[in-house]
């Protein structure tokens, strides 16, 4: 009998979920705003699916309601993307800032 | 470009996201893995265009829908002054959630662009998939917007209760579950909706019996529910890299909500159900007021900080309020220069988001080897001439060791109290969040020093020249 693709999308999120508690574990506790802001950035990659959303469809119908939704989404996520990575990158910035006066 | 390629691309930028978290766990790593992150998150969309192919009228609307929304998250990044982190964080989660949400109905409506069967006969698997992450998205953006607001200030901080609360989350989490059922059955386009409807409403409940200082609990906590939105739509998609991201941001989120509830010695569930603190705290200070408080001004600081050998100075959401950060930085400036050494203390839970005090230093030039944790520091207390207690208060409470009555029993604090001589920093006598009395206000050592706290360094600061 094969294997349905499901279980192995299953097993890639059990061990991404491992994966992610021993690497969050090692996150230093003064980093824990850039760690939210950048896994904030990182969860936006469901863009992947607003863009698939948006360009479905033939050129005469890229306006019915699911690309209406799609490109919504493509503009949310991609808020998020931009303002997450540059916040992120912001703040990184002033850990290093540091490290030179001293 | 042919699926299997396309999968293995977005195993890659599924990695390259691993390895943006793993790059935190030091400052010196820190901006090479948020690299990784962004190389990640181009080639995951590169692909993605690639895979389709769709180089038509619709791909130039995309790109610039794409660039628009990405213009004006890259205006709030820069724009955005450190101690509105948190609300911004929270506001980007909602972000998330809806997006995620409008994802799944997407899907929905048009399963076949997804490749998930046609409207009215999507695969069973694909639909609890789908309702599973847009149900957790829109948790997350309904929520997520009342931690906006309380955190924002629009909305009042105070929890908001009523009777029977927690039995209509209980009544709305079951009748999710059951329209899922439902929709499986059915394929109706109207569960669907009811789902969406249901869960907007749930997020909304949920959030709002929970009370200010409990925020970082609920902003990591909702950072953990985009995560699993993420990986529900991953598995819709079939794609690995919203799979292993999800994964990543739904443990992370979780292991934060863990760290800060032992930062305060309470259960998760404890922190959900809400409505700790606010309502008596006027019981609580009330016959207290007659104490005798020794009070003093930015000279007597000034003298008794220059004069000790060490002091330990205790941030918290007060530092963040009055943004005296940068004035802080410059008193410990000027103690330095007369030789007297000084760290910075941090609570797990000071401010409202885990690491808050941390980044609001670090903006302040702060280096960060001078911040220091509650393990690693607790025990140099003893040994400080000074503590300079600014903006906290029920972190350093003793009262959470003595007293197993009070709300704060247990909860690990900073032992303030074993320093010779304490500044409190402190508009008013007031109790802190929790509604307790700091009887460390009236110890003999205790000096408080009754004004805003960034008006009061900067006085000492003068005082010190």
């Amino acid at each position: 009998m094969e294997i349905d693709p499901f279980i192995f999308r299953l097993s890639i999120f059990i061990l991404s979920i491992f994966i992610g508690y021993y690497v969050v574990w090692s996150v230093t506790p003064s980093l824990h705003t850039p760690l939210m802001s950048v896994t904030n950035a990182i969860s936006s990659v469901i863009i992947v699916g607003a863009i698939i959303a948006g360009l479905s469809g033939d050129m005469k119908s890229i306006f019915n309601t699911s690309n209406i939704f799609g490109f919504v989404a493509i503009f949310l996520a991609a808020i998020n993307i931009f303002g997450g990575f540059l916040v992120t990158q912001r703040m990184l910035q002033m850990y290093k800032k540091k490290k030179k006066n001293k | 470009m042919s699926a299997n390629l396309s999968a293995i691309f977005y195993l890659i930028s599924g990695v390259l996201f691993i390895l943006a978290l793993r790059g935190l766990s030091s400052p010196e790593t820190s901006r090479q893995g948020n690299l990784f992150g962004i190389l990640g998150m181009i080639i995951a969309i590169t692909v993605t265009f690639l895979s389709i192919g769709n180089f038509s009228t619709s791909f130039i609307y995309v790109l610039i829908i794409l660039l628009a929304g990405g213009s004006i998250g890259a205006l709030i990044a820069y724009k955005i002054p450190m101690t509105a982190m948190p609300e911004l964080v929270a506001g980007f989660h909602s972000l998330v959630g809806l997006a995620a949400v409008f994802v799944a109905i997407s899907a929905f409506l048009n399963p076949e662009a997804f490749k998930l069967g046609s409207p009215g006969n999507i695969k069973i698997a694909s639909l609890i998939e789908m309702s599973i992450g847009g149900a957790i998205g829109a948790i997350t953006f309904s929520g997520s917007i009342i931690a906006f607001l309380k955190l924002r200030g629009i909305m009042s901080g105070s929890p908001i209760t009523f009777r029977g609360q927690h039995y209509i989350n209980l009544l709305l989490g079951i009748a999710i579950i059951v329209l899922i059922f439902y929709l499986c059955n059915t394929q109706s386009e109207s569960f669907f909706w009811r789902l969406i409807e249901i869960s907007f409403l749930l997020g909304l409940l949920l959030i709002i019996p929970i009370g200010g200082a409990d925020m970082p609990v609920v902003i990591s906590m909702l950072n953990s529910y985009s995560g699993w939105a993420a990986a529900g739509i991953g598995f819709t998609l079939e794609n690995s890299a919203l799979i292993i991201t999800g994964a990543l941001v739904g443990s992370s989120g979780a292991i934060l909500s863990y760290i800060m509830c032992k930062g305060m010695n309470r259960s998760f569930f404890n922190v959900i159900l809400g409505g700790f603190g606010g309502t008596d705290q006027t019981i609580y200070s009330k016959g207290k007021d007659k104490k005798p408080v020794k009070s003093g001004n930015s000279e007597d600081a000034a003298f008794l900080m220059k004069n000790a050998s060490s002091v330990i100075i205790v941030p918290g959401y007060g530092m963040a309020v009055a943004q005296a950060q940068h004035a802080l930085r410059e008193m410990v400036d000027s103690l330095k220069k007369n030789g007297v050494k000084v760290s910075y203390a941090v609570h797990p839970v000071a401010g409202r988001m885990p690491g808050h005090m941390n980044v609001l230093l670090a903006e302040a030039n702060v280096p960060y080897d001078e911040v220091f944790e509650l393990d690693q520091i607790n025990n140099d207390f003893a040994n400080c001439d000074v503590a300079y207690v600014i903006g906290a208060n029920d972190v350093t409470n003793p009262i959470a060791k003595t007293d197993p009555k009070s709300p704060i029993y247990g909860m690990p604090i900073l032992d303030v109290e074993k320093s010779k001589s304490v500044l409190f920093v402190k508009r008013s006598l007031s109790p802190g969040y929790a509604g307790v009395d700091n009887e460390l206000f009236y110890r003999d050592n205790t000096l408080m020093l009754f004004s805003d706290a960034k008006k009061m360094t900067e006085e000492i600061v003068k005082n010190l020249n």
